[in-house]
């Protein structure tokens, strides 16, 4: 049963962190295309703007979570020595810990 | 008693010939670790093009060499074909165009729309 619970739950944050992702990206798609920031103010203070930056911050999350649960899956398919796997899957993590934290103090930044 | 048979297993890949939905899928998962190599580079440059007025124009300078674009390039590529095929999958646990003919056309629709991103990607880069 616990088993099951963290299959659906990986399932579940999948998919709900990939319809974000999707809407998010296609956003960010015509908006580069139509406004592409034209200097470095412009830039910021787009980026400065309250919704822009919660949604920014909320992608990130989306991708982190999303990335995690894919290379998860892709690396109990591929790699069978029980070894390798805990080393790959803990690697996994710790560059997604890192990333996560990395682009945290970038974001911060904006505002200051 | 259950006496468990090894079921055959034939994983020659040369000789395997994929449906095009499957090669659909292993794309899917190749253009996710793709992105996923992709993420640290984005975010140096996110940061980079924050630091500053200097910093902004030197990740604008950097993104304008040949290899740099052919690196947009395929991100863009992979990114599109990550989330059409994407799209894909999630009509298909809804049960929208689950049968076999309509499987195989919403495949060939989003390898087409994912090579017309790359061409299109390509095209406004150079």
């Amino acid at each position: 049963m616990n088993t099951l619970m963290h299959g659906l739950r990986a399932w579940v944050i999948q998919r709900v962190s990939a319809v974000y992702l999707a809407l998010f990206t296609v956003y960010l798609f015509f908006h580069f295309t139509f406004h592409p920031p034209a200097d470095f103010s412009a830039w910021q203070l787009w980026l400065s703007e309250p919704w822009v930056f919660i949604a920014i911050a909320l992608f990130f999350i989306a991708v982190l979570l999303h990335a995690w649960v894919g290379v998860r899956d892709v690396i109990i398919d591929y790699v069978h020595p029980v070894w390798l796997r805990f080393s790959v899957l803990t690697l996994a993590v710790i560059s997604l810990l890192v990333m996560g934290v990395w682009f945290g103090r970038v974001l911060l930044g904006v505002t200051s | 008693m259950i006496i468990q048979k090894k079921p055959p297993v034939f994983l020659n890949l040369l000789k395997i010939k994929l449906p095009l939905q499957g090669v659909l899928s292993i794309l899917h998962r190749i253009s996710g670790v793709i992105l996923f190599i992709f993420i640290p580079f984005v975010i140096y440059f996110f940061e980079r093009s924050l630091q500053g007025e200097a910093g902004f124009s030197e990740v604008v300078s950097m993104l304008d060499s040949n290899i740099a674009k052919l690196f947009i390039a395929l991100l863009c590529w992979g990114l599109a074909h990550h989330l059409f095929a994407g799209v894909r999958f999630l009509l298909l646990d809804f049960d929208v165009a689950i049968d076999k003919k309509a499987s195989r056309i919403s495949a060939q629709i989003v390898f087409v729309m994912g090579f017309a991103i790359f061409i299109l990607t390509l095209g406004v880069l150079f």
